[in-house]
């Protein structure tokens, strides 16, 4: 039986920047057994060979024009901002490097 | 009036019967009186609803050629930006979020004319089969308040269930439309995805999510579809083509010498009685009108509901981190000494509700590297053959059938511990999104051990919705014969119906 | 131990890979319709695509995936017949997707390569630089770091974000790795970034400067013992701003990477930012605790197939390739070898052919251009570039000169003159009243009016006494406010004289 410990779900938890409690991460943990099972069934069908489908339709080649529309302005585009100065979002101290 | 269909109000507004004002205030008067029973509204309108009901009344009375849906009040799930209008998804993270956009489908109901009421309560991010997961409350079924709508387009279907609203928007990505219409009694349809514009729509799970259209009949809910569809160049995904002449395949409603495929997957240990009884009678209607009845074995949509539970979790896990606090939407943590990576964690974990959660994280642990082929790479895979089996099942019958839902609506609190108990109420939908095809539920009677609406689930190839409409009409039409009115007439009272 | 450079290749053998991102000179972003020109107002060219509203949706630019497949085919890349755009998944504020979509394991162009040649003391040597990928992704928005000493994001209380380079498009060009360059690492790391710039400015599909950001290097370095076949660590350099900041990052990589072998320790896989001012690299994010970014289809857009008919069409309007064109103007030019690196050097081979196609004769327009304008650049401080001073300014003051009407000591108060802003030259010469004195007539009076106030001067010439004349040559363009030919003054004073 397929399972993750509540150490997995934490890890997972922090590369999804969801901060959860203690009792989360146990209860999810304990879910995820039946949960893993449920879904390992997609690996019981010898699946050689079968092209993978990301579309269900078989669609190509959309773009579009390289043209410039309106955009949103300044106001619209901070009008749900938790929080701005000079025309920017503000955000709290950013601890990590840029890629 | 609350008590015509979309269409007779239709009829009514143009022969001057009424006014589009005087219909909106009747639906802003039983939202208020029946509402804080079901609960199917997150926030109403009623400022830009009866204004826009006054403008169609003037465009009517200056000679102006207008849609048939121009001045019908509707009632818009929540997913849809609106623009200035709170839009929330059913989440406390998008809390007081009033979008700068509007949604396509929103640009074109009101280019049509439609009166929007407001928007209706939902599982969080579409994720669920009960609108229990709503992080405001869930919504009751109008036949039975101590039970759910289904979901996660509950608030929609409820709405027109009470005769709040005439006809609705949904989305489906596993069944949200046609699970809910099922267990309240009314018409929904989940059109081919890619008819139906995309933009504005806020993705749970890209691949599969698909706005749609309810109403209480097959005509209101064909006129519905036929104002949302339509090829949208701001969504890459979407189908360039004609919208399939949904209206007149509702009237015409024909199925002689039609093949109906019953499909041997979806029926049997799991389905309750009373649902497979409606089914078969259903059937027999339908055989009696002159169609043939088929049987045919989809094997692969035994391990739907497992890739389905892949797929959606992954892509939502991916859709869902925009959420963060930084732009829009609720920011929490911020104290002293905060970062905004801590003040992204604690947001999120705020913001969102437990199925959410649990969803991203699934989706994430598939999405990992090391389990990506194993889990993503294998859903992806299992989809191929879906699509397949639906291909060959469509080379014996021109339209598909099962019973939509498995069980009829069920008690609130009942299976909101058991994820996997929730999940198994998509069974027989699913398939349908993983397939990228059309699928419609309308009312097939109701159970017997209950006395609780059975919807009966119809499913055609991509872009033939058309069909749908032919053999759900025909199906309704004898089956209103048989019961002298609509299913939906059945309803309890809720409160002074008018 | 600070080792030479001469210490760590007699040991050691580098091992380079090279990034670069471009950002491509479309009107209008990789995945919604919002202009993408340099310096706007914050947050004045979003939408809900770039801000990733709820609901928004990405469609692909089609002028983006044209440009990416020509520098592909310049880069003799295959062109996938079929590609996918992936999602590449991480949270940082400037990405308001917290995804970026990028391409995973179907690229649009792949398997190419560039040939470069760089001097040495050997003389010319050639490398091939095997290109693994080119593919399209998206820009991030900026950040402005308050609070803090250094506007850096250490000790920076909160950041301010602007979203108007969010989305703009990006290609990146990703090489193989680069073994067998030995100790010219750096000259051929350097050569390579040159070489693509001037490919990709001749396709015309980006800035590509690298001060303002649209040409972006990063540079991967390991070192292995010499004869070995076991790859070194590597670690990644990024800030990498200039040509000649990829030359010294990769010496300084290589010498502290073997300083910390030959100690015994280990190289940490990292990144790393190279600093201008010491010309070193400073220890960034440690990449062994890198995220994964759990790719996958990005199901919001659907798969590009360009037809070959397509790309044909794109092959055949390719533009010349740079080093087939440097070959071509040396042989037209009859340039030296030393001449033409120098132009190359200064960047003015552009310029100068300009110069060239509007009549100039090539030497004279190389002079003026290497010679008097440069040096006016390097007293300025600022690129050739951006001086005032046209081909079409060149090569109007070398006709005027080939005509005679400027000797070449008023041709560079004419040119001192464009530059300074009064106008074009034939202007500057009307404002200025630059004008040869050709008259004989004047030429002989000014003559004798000097000869007779240095009559001792004078009888030293008519005496035999020739350098002497110097003097009085100099006396009579003073006299002619520096008006005459001082070739022509030489010629009539020495024959008045009696030495012509």
């Amino acid at each position: 039986m397929s399972s993750l410990s509540r150490d997995d779900v934490a890890k997972l938890a922090a590369l999804a920047r969801i901060e959860m409690t203690e009792e989360e991460l146990v209860n999810l943990a304990s879910q995820f057994g039946s949960i893993l099972d449920a879904v390992a069934r997609v690996q019981e069908l010898d699946l050689e060979g079968v092209k993978a489908t990301s579309h269900p339709q078989p669609i190509e080649n959309i773009f579009r024009e390289d043209q410039v529309q309106s955009s949103l302005t300044p106001e619209q585009a901070l009008s749900g901002a938790p929080a701005q100065e000079d025309q920017r979002f503000r955000v709290p101290q950013i601890l990590g490097e840029a890629e | 009036m609350i008590k015509k269909t979309a269409a007779q109000m239709s009829a009514a507004l143009s022969s001057g019967e009424m006014t589009s004002v005087a219909l909106t205030q009747s639906h802003l008067d039983r939202i208020n009186e029946v509402d804080p029973k079901v609960k199917a509204f997150l926030h109403v309108d009623s400022e830009n609803a009866l204004a826009q009901a006054a403008k169609v009344d003037g465009e009517r009375a200056a000679g102006k050629k207008l849609h048939p849906l121009a001045g019908i009040p509707l009632a818009l799930k929540d997913v849809l930006a609106q623009e200035g209008v709170p839009t929330t998804a059913g989440s406390k993270i998008l809390q007081g979020w009033k979008p700068p956009y509007d949604s396509t489908v929103v640009s074109k109901l009101k280019q049509a004319g439609v009166v929007i009421l407001g928007k209706t309560n939902m599982d969080e991010f579409a994720m669920g089969s009960s609108t229990e997961n709503s992080g405001y409350g869930p919504t009751f079924n109008p036949w039975d308040l101590s039970r759910t709508p289904g979901g996660s387009s509950g608030g929609s279907a409820a709405a027109v269930s009470a005769f709040e609203a005439p006809i609705a928007v949904g989305s489906d990505t596993g069944g949200s439309i046609r699970q809910p219409a099922a267990l309240t009694g009314i018409v929904g349809v989940r059109p081919t995805y890619g008819a139906v514009s995309r933009y504005g729509l806020i993705a749970y799970s890209s691949s599969l999510d698909q706005a749609g259209p309810f109403g209480r009949t097959v005509l209101d809910t064909a006129m519905l579809h036929e104002v949302m569809a339509g090829h949208d160049p701001r969504d890459a995904t979407s189908i360039n083509a004609a919208v399939p002449k949904v209206v007149a395949a509702a009237r015409s409603a024909d199925v002689k010498g039609k093949k109906i495929g019953v499909i041997k997957q979806l029926q049997g240990s799991g389905y309750q009685t009373g649902v497979l009884a409606r089914f078969n009678e259903s059937l027999e209607t339908l055989a009696s009108l002159g169609a043939e009845i088929v049987e045919v074995d989809c094997p692969s949509f035994e391990f739907a509901l497992a890739a389905y539970y892949l797929i959606a979790p992954s892509e939502c896990s991916s859709n869902l981190a925009r959420f963060d606090a930084m732009r829009y939407g609720l920011r929490t943590g911020d104290v002293d000494g905060a970062s905004a990576e801590s003040v992204m964690n604690a947001t999120r974990e705020a913001g969102f509700g437990r199925e959410v959660k649990r969803r991203i994280i699934l989706g994430t642990y598939a999405l990992s590297s090391g389990y990506y082929d194993a889990y993503y790479g294998s859903a992806q895979k299992i989809r191929t053959l879906i699509i397949e089996d639906y291909k060959k099942a469509f080379t014996q019958a021109d339209v598909l059938v099962s019973p939509t839902s498995p069980i009829t609506a069920f008690k609130i609190g009942e299976k909101s511990e058991d994820p996997i108990a929730m999940y198994l109420a998509d069974v027989a939908t699913i398939p349908v999104n993983l397939a990228g095809i059309c699928g419609m539920s309308l009312p097939a009677g109701l159970a017997d051990e209950d006395g609780l609406p059975v919807g009966f689930q119809i499913m055609a190839p991509a872009m033939q919705d058309q069909r749908l409409y032919e053999v759900g009409g025909a199906l309704e039409a004898a089956l209103v014969s048989k019961w002298g009115g609509y299913l939906i007439d059945q309803v309890p009272a809720l409160g002074g119906a008018k | 131990m600070a080792l030479s450079y001469d210490d760590v290749i007699s040991k050691y053998e580098p091992v380079l890979g090279l990034e670069v991102h471009v950002e491509l000179n479309t009107e209008s972003k990789m995945f919604c319709s919002c202009s993408t020109t340099f310096g706007a107002e914050p947050n004045t060219q979003t939408c809900p695509v770039c801000l990733a509203l709820p609901g928004a949706l990405p469609v692909v630019n089609a002028t983006a995936i044209e440009s990416t497949i020509k520098i592909g085919l310049a880069l003799n890349c295959q062109i996938a017949p079929y590609s996918r755009f992936s999602r590449k998944n991480y949270f940082y504020p400037d990405m308001p997707k917290n995804f970026q979509i990028s391409q995973y394991d179907e690229p649009i162009c792949f398997d190419g390569y560039v040939d470069v040649e760089i001097e040495t003391e050997e003389g010319p040597k050639q490398f091939r630089i095997e290109i693994e990928r080119v593919h399209m992704e998206e820009d991030t928005g900026k950040s402005l770091h308050v609070g803090g000493t250094t506007g850096r994001i250490h000790g920076a209380e909160y950041s301010l974000l602007d979203y108007n380079r969010a989305g703009i498009p990006l290609v990146e060009i990703v090489t193989k790795i680069v073994p067998g360059t030995g100790k010219y690492a750096p000259e051929v790391a350097k050569a390579y970034v040159a070489e693509l710039r001037d490919i990709l400015r001749g396709l015309k599909v980006s800035d590509v400067k690298m001060e303002q950001g649209s040409l972006r290097c990063d540079a991967n370095v390991s070192l292995r013992l010499i004869g070995s076949d076991v790859l070194g660590t590597r670690s990644e350099t990024k800030n990498v701003n200039s040509l000649r900041s990829v030359e010294r990052a990769i010496r300084s990589e290589m010498i502290r990477h073997a300083e910390l072998l030959n100690e015994g320790k280990k190289v940490k896989q990292e990144t790393r930012h190279f600093q201008e001012d010491t010309g070193l690299t400073r220890s960034g994010r440690s990449k062994e605790q890198a995220e994964d970014y759990r790719y996958f289809p990005e199901p919001d857009l659907v798969p590009v197939a360009p037809d070959a008919a397509w790309i044909e069409n794109l092959r055949s309007g390719l533009p010349e390739r740079p080093s087939l064109r440097r070959k071509r103007l040396k042989e037209e030019w009859a340039v030296p070898d030393k001449e033409m690196a120098a132009m190359i050097n200064a960047d003015v081979l552009d310029i100068v052919e300009a110069t060239v196609l509007l009549g100039a004769d090539p030497t004279k327009a190389r002079t003026w251009w290497l010679g008097e304008i440069s040096r006016i650049a390097n007293e300025k401080e600022i690129a050739i570039s951006d001086l005032s001073i046209t081909p079409s300014d060149v090569a109007e003051i070398v006709a005027l000169v080939a005509a005679g009407e400027l000797t070449d000591k008023l041709a560079r108060q004419v040119v001192e003159g464009v530059i300074a802003g009064e106008g074009k030259p034939s202007e500057v010469v009307a404002k200025r009243g630059i004008k040869v004195v050709n008259d004989d007539g004047a030429l002989m009076a000014a003559i004798e009016k000097v000869c007779a106030e240095q009559s001792e001067t004078a009888d030293k010439v008519r005496n035999g006494h020739i350098p002497a004349a110097g003097a009085l040559i100099g006396a009579v363009m003073k006299e002619t406010k520096g008006q005459a030919d001082a070739a022509k003054v030489r010629e009539l004073l020495l024959k008045h004289l009696g030495q012509g």
